[in-house]
């Protein structure tokens, strides 16, 4: 928010300060312009928040949104029945779970293929590399998980059809719990290394050249270039970026989950959002739901904030 | 970072160590496997779907397709089938009607909260930003989209995503940095605001607004969340919401319409139909993706840097 404090002294506008009428007439067409994004923002972010009372009603489908105020006012006694059941440690635990393989697993990989593409010395094939690893990001969830789907499928897919040809037993992959995080991982990995990469290559890219040499002068290896230069100089981004997922630790893909999981993989593949839309949307349990959702965000929001005030900390800069 | 800086060979006068040779080979090694595990999946589809029937059913095809005269059935009964031109039909709608309200809304929102004398500017900031926040969750959401009317409806894969607040928060900082002085200029001279956003600031951030339209137009066409909720009726589905049934659900509805329900011809091309099918979905993202590269790094920059 570097601009704040600019912004004080540009809006004080020499002379006598104006009237809020002044102001609107002078800004109206800014204000004109501005109004439908508003009205979007009103209307499908800021009218759900309001939806939040459901979470503590006895809300019913038939009365439409004017149910929001006459239905019975229950309480916090969806969050007891949702903290009492069997469902909410498990569904807190995959949650945090799914998220905490993927930032494991699914962090160091960009940084080392970035590493890696910048230590090339075939330009050329570094960049065709690099093309063809953004790829995946791009296709859509639907695609990747039909593809895994089918590759893993025990009766046709080729990997087990390359288990059988070597003497294994085909594996249920998509429907053994045991497997539904990994799968969940190394697929989002797969998805988005290249991608992610990204932005580390550009920060090696823009370490200044005369810093290889004098390290060269002094008769560093390549390899103690990369530990003693590049991890040091690439690792504001990298704080940077493990601060901003951090701040999206819980915010595990409803598509993704729901698209992969079926009721054999619950144990380890059922997450909140994925329950709060069975509970809501299947089951119209709306007023059950929008609390264990409500639960969710307000988690999700104390991470965000955690995220930033530490980013702020270590960074000076926040997000936005 | 463009292009031309990846180009930069910042080690290219040393005497050559054995050690050096030893992490070019490493190098050599992750970038080659990293593009082979990205591509195989993708070459194997392919494969699969443009093979001779019994070889897929034998499961014979792991790498490159065996041709036959039966290589192209999956491919015709999944290009006769009616419903992928209808879902295929609704993806472009959703994707280029949704991508211009996106682009149009998102620059109308961000040039406001980039002006520094507007008055509103730090009161309409907090509002949009805090939305991230925090939300009012699936349910308060999903009732209040069916609640004004949009199940069922076409508007329902555009209106609830007309803008992305991340995407207009980069908008904004790019407009932000337009120097301000050209505005008080063209302002002095009587043109209105309107004019100032087109003229003015939208030719200044072309590069960040080529990021964000591919950003929009890729989650436009991948969209799936919005069309499960919102879209029941199958003649309004997004190709998406087709390609589950297919992939994932084993919906055998094109095996079925292509009327050859005997058991040997379902074995031999239901897994090619579905390649078939992942192949037609793909096509579009690939013909695009490779050629705003270029455009890509500048975005992930932006998004990261500015705020």
């Amino acid at each position: 928010m570097r601009n704040a404090s600019q912004t004080i002294v540009h809006s004080a506008e020499p002379g006598r300060k104006k009237t809020l009428g002044q102001l609107i007439s002078r800004d109206r067409h800014l204000m004109l312009m501005f109004l439908p994004v508003f009205l979007f923002y009103i209307v499908f972010c800021y009218l759900p928040m309001v939806g939040i009372v459901m979470g503590f009603e006895n809300f019913r489908m038939g009365s439409g949104f004017s149910g929001l105020f006459n239905s019975e006012w229950v309480g916090l006694k969806w969050f007891k029945q949702f903290f009492d059941s069997v469902f909410a440690w498990r569904l807190i635990r995959n949650t945090f779970l799914l998220s905490f393989y993927s930032l494991i697993f699914g962090f160091p990989i960009p940084i080392i293929f970035a590493i890696a593409i910048t230590q090339m010395r075939a330009r050329r094939f570094a960049k065709v590399a690099q093309v063809i690893t953004y790829l995946p990001y791009f296709i859509s969830t639907v695609v990747v998980v039909g593809m895994m789907t089918n590759f893993l499928s025990p009766s046709n897919g080729i990997v087990n059809q390359l288990i059988v040809k070597m003497g294994g037993k085909p594996i249920s992959f998509m429907s053994n719990p045991a497997w539904f995080r990994r799968l969940y991982v190394i697929s989002g990995s797969w998805q988005s290394f290249g991608f992610n990469s990204i932005i580390f290559v550009a920060a090696i890219m823009g370490i200044d050249p005369s810093l290889y040499e004098a390290m060269e002068v002094d008769g560093a290896s390549r390899w103690q270039q990369i530990v003693h230069l590049i991890l040091p100089m690439i690792s504001e981004t990298i704080i940077l970026l493990l601060i901003m997922t951090l701040g999206n630790l819980l915010n595990v893909g409803f598509e993704k989950v729901y698209l992969m999981y079926s009721p054999a993989v619950y144990e380890t593949g059922d997450v909140i959002s994925t329950y709060v839309y069975r509970q809501g949307i299947e089951n119209h349990n709306y007023g059950y739901a929008s609390a264990v959702g409500l639960f969710y965000s307000a988690v999700g929001f104390v991470f965000v904030m955690a995220s930033n005030y530490l980013s702020r900390r270590v960074t000076g800069s926040s997000l936005w | 970072m463009s292009v031309k800086a990846i180009k930069a060979k910042p080690h290219s006068f040393r005497s050559e160590s054995a050690s050096d040779k030893a992490l070019d080979i490493v190098v050599w090694i992750l970038v080659l496997f990293a593009a082979a595990v990205t591509l195989y999946p993708f070459l194997y589809v392919v494969s699969v779907a443009f093979s001779d029937g019994g070889a897929v059913a034998r499961g014979e095809v792991f790498l490159l397709p065996h041709f036959s005269s039966s290589s192209l059935d999956a491919f015709g009964m999944v290009t006769k089938y009616k419903q992928l031109w209808t879902s295929y039909g609704n993806t472009f709608l959703y994707t280029i009607l949704g991508t211009i309200a996106n682009v149009v809304f998102t620059c109308l929102g961000a040039y406001p909260l980039s002006k520094r004398s507007f008055f509103l500017r730090r009161p309409l900031n907090f509002f949009v930003v805090f939305t991230m926040y925090f939300s009012g969750g699936l349910i308060p959401t999903y009732m209040v989209v069916t609640g004004i009317g949009l199940y069922n409806s076409r508007l329902a894969m555009i209106l609830p995503v007309l803008v992305s607040t991340y995407n207009m928060m980069i908008c904004r900082s790019a407009m932000s940095s337009v120097p301000q002085d050209l505005f008080e200029n063209a302002s002095l001279e009587g043109a209105s605001e309107f004019y100032m956003m087109l003229h003015i600031a939208v030719p200044l951030i072309k590069p960040t607004l080529a990021v964000l339209t591919l950003y929009y137009a890729v989650a436009r066409y991948n969209d799936f969340f919005n069309a499960m909720l919102y879209l029941g009726d199958t003649s309004l589905q997004p190709l998406q919401m087709f390609l589950r049934r297919v992939l994932i659900l084993s919906s055998s509805e094109i095996l079925q319409q292509a009327g050859t329900a005997g058991a040997a011809a379902a074995a031999q091309n239901t897994l090619k139909i579905r390649y078939v099918c992942i192949v037609l979905a793909a096509i579009p993202i690939f013909c695009i993706t490779p050629f705003v590269q270029k455009y890509l790094v500048a975005g992930t920059m932006l998004g990261a840097v500015k705020g």
